[in-house]
């Protein structure tokens, strides 16, 4: 995964990431890794540029701090999130509307799986 | 939505605002073609190990060199586990089980958020893929094989299903040869598949 090393070098030059004592990045919870993974993802297919990230991300922090965030680090891949949401909207690739719609599909399908099961966004009922 | 209906005792599934979040992004990226979900995955995969089970492996070996840290584990998983300073964000109740020569202990769940991330990190593929889980209520000591792990005929298997509300962590049996070693030491004996039952601690020797 030297590939991805590489992005992750490169990424925290703009933004810090959260690391343990071998170095390698810390999620506390698999969504983290997965908006992580995004941005390496989308960075990749050249969305957007490691400047505009760190702008974004920027812009996350601050609108978060502005509006309480407790700013101890447990919030870091919200504020992460949020930068990724922000993008893809200024991006055109989604629209707020779109994304909750989506938000709600998915929250449909979880009440509609049974406990055990994988939630698949087929499982939404209104679909 | 929100985290508080993970109190609920329903049996339906359920996530939170922030996996809600996470999976509306993801599924429109992926659908838009600027995303690969196996990439994604892949990504995720790689830091599993690293992000691990150290908490919880310090957690085994606590309870390995101390009687009452041992007791209180097994009576309070939830706080004894807290008293380490390893939390979850969701409030999750969690309940150690311990292996003996006489019953070894196995968890499972398909779901990703059903697994004690505070003490064993993320949870790796297989734990997360349909049939691991299907498998192990069926065919415990198949899988156990394939794990390479082969328990005595004598030891019975019991399957622990994780719910949204309860975490299991499997206490693995202490090898032998490992009198007076530090927590530390110990500490470096204990897996990730040992604390899920599909494997066993690892003898001294292999560390030396």
């Amino acid at each position: 995964m030297s590939r991805y090393e590489d992005l992750v070098r490169v990424a925290a030059e703009v933004a810090r990431i959260p690391r343990g004592d071998d170095g390698a990045p810390v999620f506390h919870e698999p969504w983290e890794a997965q908006a992580f993974a995004m941005t390496l993802a989308l960075h990749e297919q050249g969305l957007f540029t490691w400047t505009e990230w760190a702008a974004a991300l920027a812009a996350a922090i601050k609108q978060a701090q502005a509006s309480g965030d407790c700013d101890d680090g447990s919030t870091y891949y919200q504020h992460w999130l949020a930068a990724i949401e922000q993008l893809v909207r200024d991006k055109g690739i989604a629209t707020e509307q779109a994304l909750a719609e989506r938000r709600g599909a998915w929250d449909r399908a979880a009440h509609a799986t049974p406990h055990g099961q994988p939630i698949l966004l087929e499982n939404d009922p209104l679909r | 939505m929100g985290h508080d209906h993970h109190h609920d005792h329903d049996d339906h599934s359920h996530l939170s605002e922030i996996e809600l979040r996470v999976r509306a992004l993801e599924s429109i990226l992926v659908e838009k073609g600027y995303v690969d979900p196996a990439a994604i995955d892949a990504l995720v995969e790689t830091y599993e190990v690293k992000v691990g089970p150290r908490n919880g492996a310090k957690v085994v070996a606590k309870a390995w060199a101390d009687p009452a840290y041992r007791e209180w584990l097994r009576t309070d998983a939830t706080a004894a586990i807290a008293s380490l300073g390893f939390i979850g964000r969701q409030g999750e109740h969690m309940v150690a089980v311990e292996n003996t020569p006489d019953e070894h202990n196995m968890v499972v769940c398909t779901l990703c958020s059903c697994y004690p991330w505070p003490v064993l990190g993320l949870p790796p593929a297989w734990y997360k893929s349909a049939p691991y889980r299907s498998r192990a209520v069926l065919d415990p000591r198949g899988v156990l094989a394939e794990f390479g792990v082969d328990l005595p005929e004598t030891t019975r298997i019991r399957i622990w299903d994780s719910t949204a509300e309860v975490r299991y962590l499997v206490i693995p049996m202490r090898p032998e040869g490992t009198e007076g070693m530090s927590e530390e030491a110990l500490a470096e004996l204990v897996t990730r598949d040992s604390m899920i039952g599909t494997g066993l601690a690892r003898q001294p020797e292999a560390v030396r």
